[in-house]
């Protein structure tokens, strides 16, 4: 099946003061029609630098130094900034972090949700307006009309999430970016969240990409994972493939860094130490110093990605055949 | 980071069968920043040095400072001298600047004026410091009915037109150096007093306030410690933006006749009594105070910008 | 929202009675009576007797001051004492509608070019357009308004010859001086608006907007301009104020006959009911102007109308 979005060897750089910032060094995905593709890391590690790439939002002193993101057969790397507006909202929308600060407090709720559809779409006030309560219901929003003439602080944090999603799907895109989309709400209200994606993309069919930190979202959520470290996919696989069968040190580390409540003896270990300076990152693999099973040659040689099973690909020197004593200790590992 | 990375990338044949053993723990190094880390006041100072335009600006009021003291020592003549036989002369060895119509040296009289000037704005300046910044710290460390009643008072001062203000005093004390002094101070301090007031409400429940509060530590030393070194950067700003402002309503009043008196000289009133010079033609009349003035204002103008930018506390880490 | 409206008009008057009561204060400390002499000659104790009597200066302090109070609280600020033919109130007539005029293009003149040159460095931000009108920016704020004026009529009416040097008589003779005026407040605007443009363009609302692939103009025109004007509607006072004052230097350079004339030769001449007149006068327009720029911010950020009315 032809992928609808197709990100190749994808680089991505910053100019800062002290010098250049390699914040993605070449990541690879796909996502197919009606997928959930979830991109986990932590915090600096370029998954959101990634997904606002795919929307056309980087911008000085941000810049795609290499690669493409072929969309639909369209190469969106490529598009002037006029004809990326044309697939902005349109064909790819995005739901942003914090609820509270991605609506404009100065606008009613209907100006902010009608505008797509009347510049993008050129329908009427009218139309527009129709189409806005339809969304908010769908969105499980009560009293669309009264919402509507409401201002962003008038309403909760949830609510306002809502209206964010609603406001990205107005336009049917047929692909959706979650930028860690519950993180800023209260956990009784992130479940509810992502029920409401559950059943927009039961209804739709919308492919949606989602970047968390949030190992638990990532479970309710994803068919295929994404981990990434230091601008770097390490590891991509099926949900089952990545919670269940993974053999990269810091997926493993990652996983049992969360709480887990079918494992009561299980003892959390943070990973320690912090991700390389993307100043200057390492020559070899990004992870080395953090990894208890680094070797010299994890210091010395970027690893390269190797399939570990069908959909299941790995960068780590541990499936190197001469490692093969490394990877048993890792495996027999708690870790 | 760690030595091993050093070395050239090796191609892939050439990766040694020995390197796929587990390291050392000894082995990786323990990992430090890499990057210099300045510190803020260096960092500050370095980004000061790099604006152009700021640089220029603290050049200039340096020099002008020197001139201000050197200048009219230098001249042969005072601040005050006539000669009828030397009216209206253009520039000359003699009369670097020219003379008036009163034949008063113009080079004297331009540097006794920015001495008034450059009292004027230091003055403002230091006000600003003691009563702004007290006030305003009072009124956001103490909080509460403190602080409500200090800031009515300062929306009444600042609901009064200032200048209008400064135009009564003059009425009541008559016009000279002192007037335009006292008259500044009452007014010009409420913008300092609503920064550093701002400055401490934010501060004031910030991590490390509160914790040095639940240690136990005396106001004073939180002051001293905590509040005052984070706020200084935005107090040297505003002190500098003040001196501008400060500089103009002493030309302002001297302009309309109701600050420095004859036969002293301010740039103001040396703008006022050559507007004639714009008819008549005697250019230099009208060119130094005018130049004197508008560049003095600028030099603070852009210095006071280049330290905002260099002391942004976004840029605090 | 009601409730609000009147505790800033109970305010307003308030800070209108604190001024009053300055004025009337200071303009009795001065020591002496402004009839010892008249057009330079000493006047004899009866003729003087007879002026203080006319003009209640013979009573009491206290009784003094209720007279005051009641002509500020009736807008009749009784007789001039150095033109006796006028009254303060036919001095304001006279001259305010000039002066008003003046302040009123100024500002109007110095909002909208203050406005595109600040969203123009904005956008352009570090680059050659916001150098150049970040350079204007801090020259306007730089040269004295006297000074400009001064300038402007040496290139423009006696080099060039293209605009008459004074008076307010044609849209020609305004030119000068609005321009003269403007400029200080146009650079601040600009300034302001220059920085809060960008600070508001790095919030997360307009990365909202841009990634509903809204035009870029748009995006600053609805989404940012709003929030950009903010801090510029609280300085609108501060700006009046100087516009107002601006207007005396203004006025007494290109011989406009406003109401800055008078007030500056009431000065000169202690006339004292013109002094108060005009102060008064001139800080309830300030004043009212004010309390027109709080209405106008509630209007423009839906924030704060919500919150006063919690809070009544």
């Amino acid at each position: 099946m032809e992928p609808l979005l197709e990100v190749k060897q994808l680089h991505i750089q910053f100019q800062a003061h002290g010098g250049t910032v390699k914040a993605v060094r070449g990541i690879d995905f796909t996502i197919g029609k009606g997928e959930t593709l979830a991109i986990v890391g932590e915090s600096g590690c370029g998954k959101s630098v990634s997904s606002l790439a795919i929307m056309g939002l980087i911008d000085h002193p941000g810049k795609i130094t290499n690669g493409s993101i072929i969309f639909k057969g369209k190469d969106l790397t490529r598009l002037t900034s006029k004809e990326m507006r044309k697939v902005q909202g349109i064909d790819i929308s995005m739901v942003f972090q914090d609820p509270m600060t991605a609506l404009n407090p100065t606008l009613t709720i209907e100006s902010q949700l009608i505008e797509g559809l009347i510049h993008q779409k050129k329908m009427s006030k009218r139309v527009a307006k129709k189409e806005a309560i339809k969304v908010l219901e769908w969105v499980g929003i009560s009293n669309p009309h009264e919402r509507l003439k409401q201002y962003p602080h008038q309403l909760s944090g949830g609510m306002r999430q809502r209206i964010v999603i609603a406001m990205a799907l107005i336009c049917e895109p047929d692909l959706l970016i979650a930028d860690e989309p519950t993180t800023a709400l209260d956990v009784t209200i992130q479940a509810q969240i992502l029920d409401l994606f559950e059943s927009i993309q039961k209804r739709t069919g919308i492919s949606i990409v989602i970047i968390t930190h949030d190992l638990g979202v990532v479970a309710k959520m994803a068919d295929r994972i994404a981990v990434m470290y230091a601008g770097r996919i390490v590891e991509m696989g099926s949900k089952r493939q990545v919670f269940y069968h993974s053999e990269h040190p810091y997926t493993r580390a990652l996983l049992n860094s969360v709480v887990r409540l079918d494992q009561t003896s299980h003892s959390l270990k943070p990973i320690e130490g912090s991700p390389p300076d993307l100043f200057s990152p390492p020559k070899g693999c990004a992870f080395v110093d953090r990894c208890p099973f680094a070797m010299e040659v994890c210091g010395r040689v970027q690893p390269q990605k190797s399939r570990l099973r069908e959909g299941h690909q790995i960068e780590c020197w541990l499936q190197d055949t001469r490692a093969v004593a490394v990877r048993k200790e890792m495996l027999a590992s708690q870790l | 980071m760690s030595a091993m990375r050093i070395d050239e990338v090796p191609s892939t044949n050439e990766i040694k069968d020995e390197w796929f053993k587990k390291r050392n723990v000894e082995n990786s190094d323990v990992e430090d920043i890499t990057r210099p880390s300045l510190s803020y006041w260096k960092g500050a100072w370095y980004r000061l040095l790099q604006n152009k335009l700021a640089m220029f600006g603290l050049i200039f009021i340096i020099l002008l400072a020197i001139m201000a003291i050197l200048g009219p020592v230098m001249s042969k003549y005072s601040v005050s001298y006539q000669s009828l036989q030397e009216q209206n002369l253009s520039p000359s060895m003699k009369h670097w600047f020219g003379t008036d119509d009163l034949g008063r040296d113009v080079f004297t009289r331009t540097w006794y004026g920015a001495r008034i000037s450059l009292t004027v704005g230091l003055l403002a300046a230091l006000v600003d410091l003691f009563i702004g910044v007290i006030y305003g710290g009072i009124s956001g460390y103490k909080g509460g009915t403190v602080d409500s009643v200090l800031m009515r008072i300062i929306e009444i001062l600042y609901g009064l037109p200032y200048l209008l203000v400064v135009i009564l005093m003059m009425v009541v004390m008559g016009p000279g150096l002192f007037t335009v002094i006292v008259a500044l101070t009452i007014t010009g301090w409420t913008g300092m007093a609503r920064i550093v007031r701002g400055q401490v409400l934010q501060l004031k429940n910030y991590e490390f306030v509160l914790a040095s509060r639940s240690f136990g530590s005396p106001t004073l030393r939180i002051v001293k410690k905590d509040l005052i070194p984070n706020t200084i950067g935005q107090i040297i700003v505003q002190m500098t933006l003040t001196v501008p402002s400060a500089i103009f309503a002493e030309a302002f009043l001297s302009f309309l006749g109701l600050g420095i008196q004859a036969p002293f000289a301010s740039w103001g009133t040396m703008a006022n009594d050559s507007l004639s010079a714009i008819l008549t033609g005697y250019w230099w009349q009208l060119f130094f105070p005018a130049f004197f003035i508008s560049m003095t204002m600028f030099a603070f103008n852009v210095l006071g910008d280049g330290l905002q930018h260099a002391l942004d506390p976004k840029l605090r880490r | 929202m009601m409730n609000f409206i009147f505790r800033r008009l109970l305010a307003m008057l308030l800070t209108i009675w604190v001024i009053a009561t300055l004025t009337f204060i200071l303009m009795h400390a001065i020591p002496g009576s402004p009839f010892n002499s008249h057009n330079g000659k000493q006047l004899n104790e009866t003729v003087q007797k007879n002026m203080e009597m006319h003009y209640n200066l013979d009573k009491p302090l206290p009784i003094q001051y209720l007279i005051y109070m009641k002509s500020v609280a009736t807008f009749n600020y009784g007789p001039s004492i150095k033109h006796p033919n006028d009254t303060v109130n036919s001095l304001i007539s006279d001259g305010f509608p000039v002066s008003f005029e003046l302040g009123m293009i100024t500002l109007i003149v110095a909002i909208i070019s203050g406005l595109i040159l600040g969203v123009l460095a904005a956008l352009k931000a570090n680059h050659f357009i916001d150098y150049v009108a970040m350079t204007i920016a801090v020259l306007g704020i730089s040269i004295p308004n006297f000074v400009l004026a001064s300038l402007l009529i040496q290139e423009f009416s006696v080099n060039l010859g293209w605009l008459p040097p004074s008076m307010w008589t044609s849209w020609k003779s305004e030119v000068l001086p609005t321009i003269a005026l403007a400029t200080g407040p146009m650079a601040i605007i600009a300034r302001l608006i220059r920085t809060s443009m960008i600070e508001v363009l790095t919030q997360d609302y307009i990365r909202t907007a841009r990634s509903k692939g809204l035009s870029p103009f748009l995006i600053v025109m609805k989404h940012a301009l709003k929030n950009a004007l903010l801090p510029v509607i609280t300085l609108l006072g501060t700006l009046a104020a100087g516009i107002l004052t601006g207007t005396f230097v203004i006025e007494k350079i290109f011989a406009i006959p406003g109401m800055g004339k008078y007030f500056v030769d009431s000065i000169n001449s202690r006339d004292y009911p013109v002094i108060m007149g005009t102060t008064v006068f001139y800080s309830s327009i300030l004043i009212v102007l004010l309390f027109i720029v709080d209405m106008a911010y509630g209007w423009l950020d839906p924030r704060i109308k919500l919150h006063k009315k919690e809070v009544s």
